[in-house]
């Protein structure tokens, strides 16, 4: 079984193999996260060492007070009480100052951690090819991005400074014990037999909790959002109910995951807790028979429960560390999947450099199919002269929005190669390549913002001035004017909601404004009334002057733009002329063309 | 909206409780006893230690250490039996939310979700609802338990001397006082945190949902930015509220350390005047200290508790929202449905929409008979898709009413009004489940010959070839399909629900012209016997009803045959013709 990756994501139970690579990919996603705050943490641990050194010293001088200053002030001599006094209040200032401190220094270092991590992400996914973002689905990526990063913000909260802290808390304590009473360290030693095994255990049916508990949180999550996506259809196809028991189930999977999870660490804190008692009392047996026995002084026994009691103190808070520890490594190994996964469709090590580009587009001897190996291209030869138009034309499946995501290089061809000047796209950078080569497909995706923002993705910064120019070109200026505040107006709010028509338009102007050098049309107006089309066809005209154009449209008044008319099937050219040519002809153009005049009025 | 309180806003959580509120309430008071086990540890210790110095016999030693054992044992038992009570109730309040929210989602009107960002609603659903979980089974509970152990340890302290309890107590006053203006700002900071949270996830699902219009353009790194400046946003609100807490973690340590310093000075006064034994100020010292935990654990707590106030606020903003659009209490039934659609001075404006503005939908009158179709035509924009979305309720008419059967639809129950109306919307939206559960959305017991029927009809016979034929999972969890494609997908989903009204939004858009003559002449079929309404922009499509209403801004300007509209509506040969006077094509 593969782990590449998100292969096999959801398989919680893995080999000893597996789950070591996972393991060890995670832990180094991990490593070049703290990287470049590695100074910053040792200012951080240094903070803590000191602010517990002097927390100890408190006690001690509480003793002071009582052994020496007491008696002294009793005796009229004050000084020695106003030095104890004086001392505890200056130390008390200074562990809460450094507290302080640590707590605002502590929260900068994880928010950068946690800031770098998101925008690492979030670039991975945008740089990922569309071929993952087919087989991953949304839903997905968004759970990797909200549930999985903040169980590592939980991680972060909990500090794993206070943990490093902690331990050496431990380490000195342990150390301490060692000095003073060899045979009670002894006893401390064999308590942490038992801790192994305790902590092992708890180790390894956390980590396949965990895993499941990710995967089950994302199940949740890539539910929820389709139905939201959907849910004109969730109600107009009355599916609610459905959705709700089944929304239900993966809730109920969820916690059961989740309370199984809670449970080991129920179990493991206590353990804890109790091996601690166990090792006291073991201590208090041993010692305080010394004691009877005369081998031991009553202060080294008090001394050494302390000390036991102490070493055991701040197990809990590195348990609480671990459990988050163990949450967090889950959503890690996820995260770290996302992270390992390599465009399909590369950046080239050294791009191409570019000069004028004159749209000229070449498709030598290219194989194409998809993941699921049907060929869809199987030897595809194809030259486009600059500023040429050319409209393709075919049934479904003939393979012409393949054509056009190859140009566009959403994916790479399997076998030969498609080039821009005779230059390879994949020798292209891809910030050249989209400047010179733009897409509009019929899903005129818009996010949120104001209209003037959507329209300007195609060119950012432009002015106000050419973002309205565009939309005149494509006659959506006047429906825009029409919205409430114009240009301004917010596509997700008060009566911001634009039709699909509409949004077509809109979704036109980006292309408009993007100014390339090769324009393709996938579909594009495939929702635009009679009239809105004409006019895009119209400004369409001086659009396509001096550029290069590929348009895919089942309406085949765009034929009157074209230079040129590519009939497709089966991955194959099987007419190819100028349309008057071809209209003219006997050939299955001239009898779509017959048909579609036929349904005109 | 009010503010409301603390306690009252966290009450909301009680319906959710129910039936574990006992099991949380018996999780508390072990919580605390395991505290008194705590506390009463260091006590024990001394006395066994004092003990053992007088009597030295291995007899008491043995007694001591069992004792010691017991006490031990003990606390570890109480704190597995707190983690253990406190699980269900935590995770069942958690489940419970997050599935009466999702319940209210689909229950809300689509208004509603037009104008909430879903990466909003999701991030109620998955990290608020987490975030209520473990406060209730971890926050809460310490919360009381560790006021509690503090209320115990400070009538131990008075018992002591009433001097040095009430330097503890006067010392805490700046505490309150802090905490006071900490409670509001932090309340804010960490509401803000938590709708940026939000914002970010909104982010995140944009960015995916729009890859290809972003892969087009290039505009990865741009999307990138603005993610950037949120998230750094959020990290400021972050920064604020470590902030805050550092401050009041100020107080917190400096507060209690501050009273041990005066009561050091106290103490010897009062040793020294004979007011006090020096056991006594001893024990006073080592509860104080005991009880430092507990009294800085209440910093941590407060944020926790406030963190959690913030995430009720926001759930029960979504679960407050009135249902705009629900059922009457007193329904109506169409039993035997004819199929007659009647508009009757239709007007719609989204609530939202300014006021300046004219009403989207202006007053809409027309009947369809049983059986007839009228295909409505109009430039975009002129409210024909929102006109089709009034029929089946996914919004109201603002005023005047949809008749069918000559009832009114909002008389019906949903499960009555939308079981005769089946729609095919413009974006074909496809779930993650098989085509034979894609189509028969509507009719999920409908016949395997129905369904055949259905993506015959549609032109879906493509189906058939994909790896497992209508059990291939579709959708974005499984096979991706081209447009033309979905739509059809769309279509057969429609006509699968055998209703009695079919309402299709531009059904047609996405397909090639040969597929699309075969779909219309099966069409026209199924609408012999159908009522029916059909936006579309292409003449082919108009030629499938019997009827035209040709729209204008909201309003039918011209309804007739569509020869009758060409001859007398100049508004509607521009809309539906390619051709100039002259006849020649002029697009």
């Amino acid at each position: 079984m593969s782990t590449f990756g998100t292969l096999n994501e959801d398989q919680s139970e893995l080999n000893k193999e597996d789950s070591r690579r996972i393991r060890d990919r995670s832990f180094k996603l991990l490593i070049s996260l703290i990287q470049p705050v590695k100074k910053r943490l040792y200012v951080s641990f240094g903070a803590g060492i000191i602010s517990q050194g002097l927390r100890v010293i408190g006690p001690a001088i509480v003793a002071y007070a009582l052994d020496t200053a007491l008696p002294a002030a009793v005796n009229d001599d004050q000084i020695p009480l106003f030095l104890a006094v004086g001392g505890y209040l200056m130390i008390a200032i200074a562990t809460a100052s450094l507290t302080a401190f640590f707590i605002r220094f502590g929260a900068r270092i994880n928010q950068d951690v946690l800031l770098d991590l998101r925008q690492r992400m979030f670039r991975h996914t945008q740089k990922l090819s569309i071929e993952f973002h087919e087989r991953y689905t949304s839903g997905r990526v968004i759970a990797r991005q909200t549930s999985d990063l903040d169980s590592i913000r939980e991680l972060l909260d909990t500090g794993g400074n206070e943990m490093i802290v902690s331990l050496m808390f431990m380490l000195f304590t342990g150390a301490a014990l060692l000095i003073l009473d060899p045979e009670s360290f002894l006893i401390l030693a064999a308590s942490w037999i038992p801790l192994y095994f305790i902590t092992r255990w708890f180790i390894r049916s956390a980590r396949l909790q965990y895993r499941k508990s990710r995967v089950a949180s994302a199940q949740l999550i890539v539910f929820f959002v389709e139905t939201m996506t959907g849910i004109k259809a969730v109600k107009a196809f009355r599916t609610e109910k459905r959705n709700q028991k089944h929304y239900g189930d993966l809730n109920e999977d969820y916690r059961k995951i989740t309370k199984r999870t809670i449970q080991l660490f129920g179990i493991f804190d206590p353990a804890l807790i109790f091996t601690g008692s166990v090792a006291m009392t073991m201590v208090l047996l041993f010692g305080g028979s010394r004691v009877i026995d005369g081998e031991l002084g009553i202060g080294v026994l008090t001394a050494a429960l302390l000390y036991t009691r102490q070493f055991f103190g701040p197990i809990e808070r590195i348990a609480v560390f671990y459990n988050s520890y163990q949450a967090a490594s889950a959503a890690l190994e996820k995260i770290s999947g996302v992270l390992e996964e390599e465009p399909t469709v590369p950046e080239p090590e050294e791009p191409a450099a570019l000069g004028k580009i004159s749209g000229e587009l070449e498709f030598k001897k290219v194989e194409f199919n998809y993941s699921n190996n049907i060929p869809i291209l199987p030897n595809f030869s194809l030259k486009i002269a600059a500023g040429q138009t050319v409209a393709l034309v075919g049934t479904t499946g003939a393979g012409k929005s393949t054509l056009a995501k190859l140009v566009s290089r959403f994916y790479d061809p399997v076998k030969g190669e498609v080039s821009l000047d005779g230059i390879n796209l994949r020798e292209i950078s891809s910030e050249d390549l989209r400047k010179h080569i733009v897409m509009v497909t019929q899903e005129a995706y818009l996010f949120s913002g104001s209209v003037a923002d959507n329209i300007a993705l195609g060119k950012p910064g432009a002015s106000r001035e050419e973002i309205a120019a565009a939309a005149q070109a494509v006659g959506a200026h006047e429906f825009i004017l029409a919205l409430p505040e114009g240009y301004d107006t917010d596509v997700n709010k008060r009566g911001g909601r634009v039709s699909a028509g509409q949004r077509q338009l809109i979704s036109f102007a980006r292309a408009f404004l993007a100014d390339p050098s090769v324009l393709i049309l996938d579909e594009a107006t495939s929702s635009l009334d009679i009239p809105s089309e004409r006019l895009v066809q119209r400004g369409l005209t001086t659009l396509l002057k001096g550029r290069t154009a590929i348009i895919i449209a089942h309406r085949l008044s765009t034929v009157a733009i074209a230079d040129r008319v590519l009939v497709m099937e089966h991955g194959e050219i099987i007419e190819d002329d100028q349309p008057s040519v071809l209209i003219a002809g006997e050939g299955k153009f001239s009898k779509l063309h017959k048909a579609w005049r036929e349904s005109l009025v | 909206m009010q503010e409301k309180g603390l306690l009252a806003t966290l009450a909301r959580l009680i319906p959710y409780a129910g039936k574990t509120i006992p099991r949380l309430m018996l999780g508390v008071v072990v919580g605390i006893a395991a505290h008194m086990f705590a506390l009463a540890l260091p006590q024990v210790l001394r006395e066994l230690v004092n003990g053992l110095e007088e009597s030295r016999s291995i007899d008491f030693l043995l007694v001591s250490v069992g004792l010691f054992l017991f006490f031990g044992a003990s606390e570890a038992v109480l704190v597995l039996l707190r983690r253990w009570l406190v699980l269900e109730p935590g995770t069942q309040v958690e489940a419970r939310m997050r599935n009466h929210l999702y319940k209210k989602l689909e229950q809300l009107p689509v208004s509603f979700h037009d104008q909430w960002p879903s990466g909003q609603l999701l991030s109620r659903s998955v990290q608020d609802l987490g975030l209520l979980r473990r406060w209730i089974s971890f926050g809460f509970v310490l919360l009381i338990a560790n006021v509690s152990m503090i209320a115990v340890g400070l009538v131990i302290l008075f018992n002591t001397h009433w001097m040095l309890g009430t330097i503890l107590l006067v010392s805490s006053l700046p505490f309150w006082l802090r905490g006071f203006n900490y409670q509001r700002e932090y309340g804010l900071a960490s509401r803000q945190s938590q709708d940026q949270a939000g914002d970010l996830a909104t982010s995140v699902e944009e960015s995916v949902h729009g890859i290809r219009v972003l892969k087009a353009f290039g505009r990865g790194e741009q999307v990138a930015g603005i993610f950037t400046r949120e998230a750094r946003e959020l990290r400021m609100t972050e920064l604020r509220k470590a902030r805050l807490n550092s401050n009041l973690w100020l107080f917190i340590i400096l507060l209690p350390e501050l009273s041990i310093g005066l009561s050091l000075l106290a103490g010897v006064y009062l040793i020294s005047s004979g007011d006090l034994s020096l056991g006594g100020l001893v024990s006073y010292f080592a509860t104080v200290m005991v009880l430092r935990w507990p009294i800085e654990s209440l910093g941590f707590l407060l944020a926790f508790t406030l963190d959690a106030k913030a995430a009720v606020q926001r759930f029960v903003e979504v679960i407050d929202k009135p249902i705009d659009i629900a059922e009457k209490e007193s329904l109506q039934e169409i039993e035997n449905p004819i199929g007659k659609l009647e508009f009757k001075d239709v007007h719609f404006r989204y609530p939202d929409a300014p006021r300046n503005q004219p009403d989207l939908i202006n007053g809409v009158s027309f009947k369809v008979e049983p059986g007839q179709s009228v295909a409505i035509i109009g430039i975009t924009g002129s409210g024909k898709s929102t006109l089709t979305s009034l029929t089946t309720r996914l919004y109201d008419v603002t005023s005047g009413a949809i008749e069918i059967d000559g009832v009114d639809i909002r008389n019906l129950s949903f499960g009555n009004l939308r079981s005769q109306i089946a729609m095919a919307f413009e974006d074909a939206t496809l779930f993650s489940a098989s085509v034979r559960d894609n189509v028969l959305l509507g009719r999920p017991d409908a016949s395997d010959e129905d369904l055949e029927q259905a993506l015959e009809i549609a032109q879906a016979q493509f189906v058939y070839e994909l790896p497992d034929g209508v059990e291939t999972t579709i959708g974005e969890e499984g096979m991706s399909l081209s447009g033309g494609q979905r739509q059809r997908l769309a279509l057969a989903r429609a006509v699968a629900a055998k209703p009695s009204i079919l309402v299709m939004d531009d059904p047609l858009s996405a397909l090639d012209v040969d597929t699309e003559a075969l779909v219309e002449s099966a069409l026209r079929q199924v609408l012999s016997g159908t009522t029916a309404l059909i936006v579309a922009h292409r003449p082919s499509t108009v030629m499938l009803a019997d009827k035209v209403a040709l729209m204008e801004n909201g309003q039918i300007t011209a309804f007739g045959t569509h020869s009758e509209l060409l001859k007398s509506s100049d508004h509607y040969r521009h809309v539906i013709s390619s051709f100039d006077s002259e006849k020649q094509v002029i697009i």
